[in-house]
């Protein structure tokens, strides 16, 4: 029998075939300032270890590796490299190769070869240096957290296998410890436990008279991470307000007093009584106690709105804060879902794989829903430092290299699955830089007798999809940690990479198994995210206890210990709960599929406690009840600071491109990139694959012109639809009670403007926030999360899920500490009752009136036009969504797109109702003309003195606006504006219908064929500009990122 | 969705998936929408059992990242199907059964020996080497994106010959490697006999294929392999621009649907087949 050996196999473009790859390293070379000269040559590289024979080897080269069209293969070292320095970029020992393992079941499969291989990319410079190439390979072209880079030719003679750890059954002395060795413990075991959390474990063992096994000790620390158990939003929490120089606008403490004005109103009006912020007391000292600020914030919304014994209670929430995502009817006979998640402390370190196990992670959260239901969509937003941000801090990876790979990430794993990415969107802040916020939707579709699971005792454990290995393990307490510079080595371990291959088998065989003609093969499921299946079992035994055996996992190698298998966080793997009877059938459906499953056991434990076994000993044993309730919830301290608040926000640009007219302005703010044309990542999606797509991402003449929101029709043969869309206001972080109201009115107007129904609307909360454990940034998201339940109340759209990611920041190697912004990502969905009436952003047709909804308030503070510079002349207060007219607001227009009287519709948000009316002007290859003064103004605004109207020096007369107040009206980003395309004979009726409701809306200009806009305010001319350059410097404002 | 052809039989559209596939439901769908049924078999199983392709009028070759494309897009796949399937598809062409591959379906099927095939219309019993490639795209990234199509005036191909700009003469693509690359004495070839079955619009060739070609077919008309993905304009509010037609323009099929309808068509019309045997 031949030895096993490595050979090495490199495949490479035939002369004077395109190398896009390799040309590809001089672009990304040039874009980031490195001038390489002459040519970059890309090949393959396969590493084979097997016992197969050099003719063997040919033939896997020439059929299987090798295109005979356009490529060549050699076995061994390759040609001789002319004149040229060459690296290779190997995947590290461990971290997963999905080509790797797609190329070992081929050789199965086609050659009989059993092998173990590696995949790796060689370039070859045809001038650089060596050092020089080294360079290039370690900025661009590899991750040293997971790829080494060699220099030459990489051919080793044996491939790394699995190395075994001594794993004993091992009990950890904490008993006996004092709180200093407790918190000592905590840190050198990577538990990242509060000194009140060891402590509540010591007892707990004191009580059970021994000490605790390492696998229990690890368990406990997974359940009680803040990323699974989400204690500082569940803690009780005390809660002050400072004062300030002014008092701050909405005051939380008067509310839970009893005067609850800014909700009171709506709720009301909708039927729904209200006195104090429920859970809310105001103690002696004056500040507000909380129970459990999610209970009394968020989900009170939920409870409130839903509660039965309400006349008008919504019912069409079916599972909301409950399973992985939240669940709302969409028809007499299927639900949908909606799950957003974070994983930025992954992203921060490598940011490809980090970014794809993160909407991985959100897919099988939906996948794992209920009973199981398939993705249909998918969404991202991140939040990054700009591309071209200088002195970036030891430890950060350049920020162009963070977007582009986390571009990357999710156009991989999301295209492989095929589930369409439809709506996204980027906020650029330099705080982001060493901690990029990756925000990833996943929404899905199921029978609505589907929507439950309920284990039952004796069920088997059955675990499938990926193997186990090292990877990710201490994900979840890793996620709960503050990023610090010596994060990169310690925690690469926690760097995952996906295979969406294997997680798009899992799903298919999961549907045939949930629809099997017998019914469905299984009575619950869940997935393995962070924690693994310490978290996943752990959770689905929660009420029964389970036996374990460890052993019987698949493993990706040898030499895992049982604690190792236990808290792996591998991707990509799903646990079921299984009747014994099912188990034959599930293995043979599995076999079909191809996918890997393993019984892992069974539900059910006399004493309801989770045992784990490994060879048939029992090797920990937990209490479910202290698992899950034991975690303390000391008391929390709040302080709302909003002079810190305000002190945290970035300074104003140098004001270059502020005019001189407002139209120079308004080009300026195109090219800003948070507003520019993101179509070079859209595209990179394939937003249209299951063929689903109503209103796609970017629309109008040249399919260039941005959508407010994706719509999708779930439903094969229904023209029932689905809007989806997201609501981000960090501009605003300077009070986060405002940044949370005008991210949800954000939300609910980009679903009104492709045509959801207003009164429909479900909506999800993620929360990013610098540490909570200082006060102050606890205050920010106390004041956040009172938004949230004043926001769902007034707009009836109640909260079906969400998350939060409460400890992002970075600190640098001199010992910086850099807080992200508080960022509040509000998601939604809707849906559409009829596809056919869906409206786009585009405008329609020359001769149409342009109409604004909603009035501007000369409130500028954290727009894009104050945060150029050069703005002292403007009013700098917050913006604030009125909980009245908000959602008034957003009815009718709802109602109006529904009756067909509009022809286009679009969101008046970021950089102002200039901007928004010239996307639609562009977008529909037309111009048009605005009249500034004919924009209705908030009159009854508390800021009146702010108001530029009163400062014009007449007396307010609206005669004669002053410059900064048109200024004002054109660039301020007031939440609750719509801008609407009227036919004119429809004009008239619509502003009546409109006026009689209450709604505040004008005339403000018109569509016209050339394309050119220009402005007047009341019959004096500002200036005009063709709508071309405009649109160029929006389409142009991201060149250079890519 | 009401198929106005109840009283016709309706011919079976199988559709091949695998791991990684993520295109089948659409086709299906679209093979539906233009009056035949559809069932989708797993390749595995269609590896144990080629004979049930006899069974088939129609099939589809679906877009996706069979076995996440890794090595190179559709060679994986390929390598199975030329080993235990190929024989079985020779049949089908044999008996006139149209096959459609777009996207992944079209890497697949130049690497399998469907396309471009026999210029002889002599299947070879061994799968033919493949004599174009699908390349990675020009600037070297997966793009999703509507063109412009354009049918060539003298193609045999059964899926698209025919039809008339009546409706837009647009389709979506969605790729990563959609770049044909083939000997221009091939293209040449192939262009003689009416092999080319569609072309991108003038300004619309995105990935840098050789003579803009966008989907070719074999000699017979029946294999159809293409980039983009007609199975996903079958409705008109798929398109990108749809907001901004007129309720007449909408009126005809679009061509997407137009393409299998006449596909389907190509079946019912067939003479002397089994399936019209049993048709009833």
């Amino acid at each position: 029998m031949a030895e096993r050996q490595v050979a090495r196999i490199e495949v490479r473009q035939l002369a004077g075939v395109d190398d896009p790859a390799g040309s590809g390293v001089i672009r990304a070379a040039d874009l980031s300032g490195i001038k390489l000269g002459g040519r970059v040559q890309s090949a393959a590289v396969y590493l084979i270890e097997s016992q197969a024979d050099a003719a063997m080897l040919g033939r896997i080269a020439g059929e299987l590796l090798a295109d005979p069209v356009t490529q060549s293969a050699t076995v061994a070292e390759g040609p001789p490299t002319h004149h040229s320095t060459a690296v290779e970029v190997h995947p590290l020992p461990g971290v997963t190769d999905p080509a790797a393992q797609s190329v070992e079941t081929a050789l199965r499969d086609l050659f009989g070869v059993e092998a173990t291989v590696v995949t790796g990319r060689r370039f070859e410079f045809s001038e650089a240096s060596a050092a020089l190439a080294k360079t290039v390979a370690e900025r661009l072209l590899a991750n040293t957290v997971i790829q080494g880079v060699h220099g030459g030719v990489f051919h080793p003679t044996t491939l790394p296998k699995g190395h075994k750890h001594d794993a004993p059954v091992r009990s950890i002395e904490l008993t006996t410890l004092d709180g200093a060795q407790l918190a000592k413990l905590s840190r050198s075991a990577h538990l990242f436990l509060s000194l009140s959390e060891m402590q509540a474990i010591q007892t707990e063992y004191r009580r059970q008279g021994r000490e605790p096994r390492e696998i229990e000790l690890e368990t406990i620390a997974q359940t009680w991470s803040e990323h699974c158990v989400h204690k500082t939003l569940k803690s009780p929490i005390n809660y002050r307000e400072l004062a300030s120089g002014k008092v701050s606008p909405a005051s939380i403490r008067a509310e839970a007093a009893g005067s609850f004005a800014l909700a009171k109103t709506c709720a009301e009006a909708a039927g729904t009584a209200l006195g104090a912020r429920p859970g809310h007391t105001v103690d002696s000292s004056g500040s507000v106690n909380i129970d459990n600020l999610l209970k009394s914030t968020i989900a009170a919304a939920t409870r409130a709105l839903t509660d039965p014994a309400q006349p008008n209670h919504i019912d069409w929430c079916l599972s909301v804060f409950v399973d992985n995502s939240g669940v709302v009817a969409f028809d007499e006979e299927h639900a949908v879902c909606f799950k957003v998640e974070t994983h930025n402390r992954p992203s921060a370190i490598e940011p490809y794989g980090g970014a794809a196990t993160g909407i991985g992670g959100c897919i099988r959260d939906v996948m794992g829903t209920g009973l199981g239901a398939k993705p249909i969509a998918c969404t991202d937003v991140f939040c990054v430092a700009p591309p071209d941000m200088p002195d970036i801090p030891k430890g950060c990876l350049p920020p162009r290299r963070v977007l582009t790979q986390v571009v990357a990430g999710v156009r991989d794993y999301g295209n492989r699955m095929g589930i369409p990415t439809v709506n996204g969107g980027v906020w650029f802040d330099e705080r982001h830089v060493g901690n990029p916020l990756v925000f990833c939707g996943t929404v899905g579709v199921m029978p609505r007798d589907k929507v439950r699971g309920l284990v039952r005792a004796g069920d088997v454990i059955v675990a499938l999809g990926g193997r186990t290995g090292r990877d990710g393990i201490h994900g979840a307490t890793f996620s709960s940690a503050e990023v610090a510079h010596a994060h990169a080595d310690e925690f690469s371990h926690a760097v995952q990479i996906g295979n969406a291959i294997t997680e798009k088998k899992a799903l298919d065989l999961l549907l045939a198994a949930r629809d099997y003609p017998t019914g469905c093969l299984y009575s619950a499921l869940t997935d393995c995210g962070a924690g693994g299946f310490s978290s996943a079992v752990g959770e689905m035994a929660r009420e029964l206890g389970a036996q374990v055996h460890l052993d019987r996992a698949p493993v990706k190698y040898a030499g895992l210990s049982p604690t190792e298998v236990w808290i792996s966080e591998a991707q990509e793997r799903m646990t079921l709960a299984v009747p014994p009877a099912n188990v034959g059938v599930l293995r043979a459906l599995c076999l079909e599929h191809q996918v890997e499953m393993c019984d892992l056991g069974v539900f059910g434990s006399v004493d309801k406690s989770i045992r784990l076994y490994w060879n048939a000993e029992e090797i920990g044993r937990l209490d479910t009840h202290f698992l899950h309730e034991g975690v303390p919830m000391p008391r929390r301290e709040a302080v709302w600071d909003p002079d810190h608040a305000a002190a945290q926000e970035p300074a104003v640009g140098d004001g270059s491109g502020v005019g001189p007219a407002l139209l120079d302005t308004l080009r300026t703010l195109l090219a800003h990139p948070n507003i520019a044309s993101k179509q070079w990542i859209v595209r990179q999606y394939d937003h249209e694959v299951q063929g689903t797509s109503v209103v796609k991402p970017f629309v109008g003449v040249g399919s260039g012109g941005p959508s407010d929101a994706a719509v999708i029709s779930p439903v094969r043969g229904s023209s029932r639809a689905l809007a989806i869309a997201n609501g981000l206001a960090t501009g605003l972080a300077a009070d986060p009670y405002w940044m949370a109201l005008a991210a949800i009115d954000e939300c609910v107007r980009n679903l009104v403007c492709v045509g959801a129904r207003a009164d429909r609307i479900a909506i999800l909360d993620n929360f990013s926030w610098p540490d909570c454990d200082d006060p102050r940034n606890l205050g920010s998201l106390v004041r956040a999360a009172e938004a949230c339940f004043d926001g769902a109340m007034a707009y009836r759209a109640p909260f079906i899920s969400g998350k939060d990611s409460l400890r992002n920041q970075f600190r640098t190697e001199d010992g910086r500490l850099i807080q992200i912004p508080p960022t509040l990502l509000i998601s939604g969905f809707a849906p559409v009752d009829e596809d056919t009436r869906c409206v786009t952003m585009d405008a329609k047709c020359a001769g149409n009136a342009l109409v604004i909804v909603g009035e501007t308030g000369a409130a500028m503070g954290g727009s894009h036009r104050l945060r150029m510079g050069r703005g002292e002349h403007l009013p700098s207060a917050l913006p604030q969504v009125s909980l009245t007219h908000g959602p008034l607001n957003a009815r009718e227009v709802a109602r109006e797109i529904a009756s067909g009287t509009v022809r286009s519709a679009h969101d008046c948000s970021e950089g102002g109702l200039l901007l928004a009316a010239a996307e639609m002007a562009f977008s529909g290859g037309l111009g048009l003309t605005v009249d500034i003064g004919a924009v209705p103004t908030i009159r009854s605004t508390p800021k009146l003195a702010a108001n530029p109207l009163t400062e014009a020096g007449s007396d307010g007369d609206a005669s004669s606006p002053s410059a900064s107040w048109c200024e004002t009206t054109s660039f301020a980003e007031t939440p609750s504006r719509y801008l609407l395309e009227i036919e004119e004979a429809e004009v008239a009726a619509l502003l009546e219908r409109l006026a009689r409701r209450g709604v505040s809306a004008a005339r403000i200009g018109s569509f016209i064929s050339t394309e050119t806009m220009s402005l007047t305010c009341r019959g004096v001319a500002m200036g005009e500009m063709s709508t071309e350059n405009l649109r160029l410097a929006w389409e142009s404002g991201s060149k250079g990122w890519q | 969705m009401a198929v106005s052809t109840t009283s016709l039989y309706a011919p079976r559209a199988l559709v091949i998936t695998a791991p990684g596939i993520n295109c089948d439901s659409e086709l299906a769908a679209a093979f539906e929408a233009a009056g035949a049924r559809a069932q989708s078999v797993l390749l595995e199983t269609l590896r144990r059992r080629p004979d049930l392709i006899d069974e088939f009028d129609l099939i589809g070759l679906p877009g996706g990242f069979s076995y996440g494309d890794d090595i190179a897009a559709g060679r994986i796949m390929a390598a199975l199907m030329r080993k235990n399937v190929y024989p079985a598809l020779r049949g089908a062409i044999e008996r006139g059964v149209p096959i459609i591959c777009p996207c992944n379906g079209f890497q697949i099927a130049v690497q399998c020996g469907l396309l471009p095939g026999p210029s002889d219309d002599h299947w070879p019993a061994e799968s033919a080497a493949a004599s174009i490639a699908l390349c990675p795209n020009r600037d070297g990234r997966f793009e999703d994106r509507w063109t412009a199509v354009e049918i060539p005036a003298h193609t045999c191909c059964v899926w698209t010959r025919g039809l008339d700009s009546s409706s837009a003469m647009v389709l979506p693509s969605a790729h990563g490697e959609g770049r044909l690359v083939a000997s221009s004495t091939l293209i040449a070839h192939l262009s003689e006999r009416g092999q080319i079955a569609l072309r991108y619009g003038t300004a619309d060739n995105f990935n840098g294929s050789a003579d803009a070609i966008a989907g070719i077919c074999d000699s017979s008309g029946l294999v159809l392999g293409l980039m983009p993905h007609p199975e996903r304009f079958t409705r008109w509010v798929q398109h990108p621009r749809w907001t901004r037609m007129s309720k007449s323009e909408r009126m005809v099929d679009p061509l997407g649907l137009r393409i299998f309808k006449a596909a389907v068509q190509h079946t019912r019309s067939s003479n002397g087949r089994e399936v019209s045997a049993c048709a009833h």
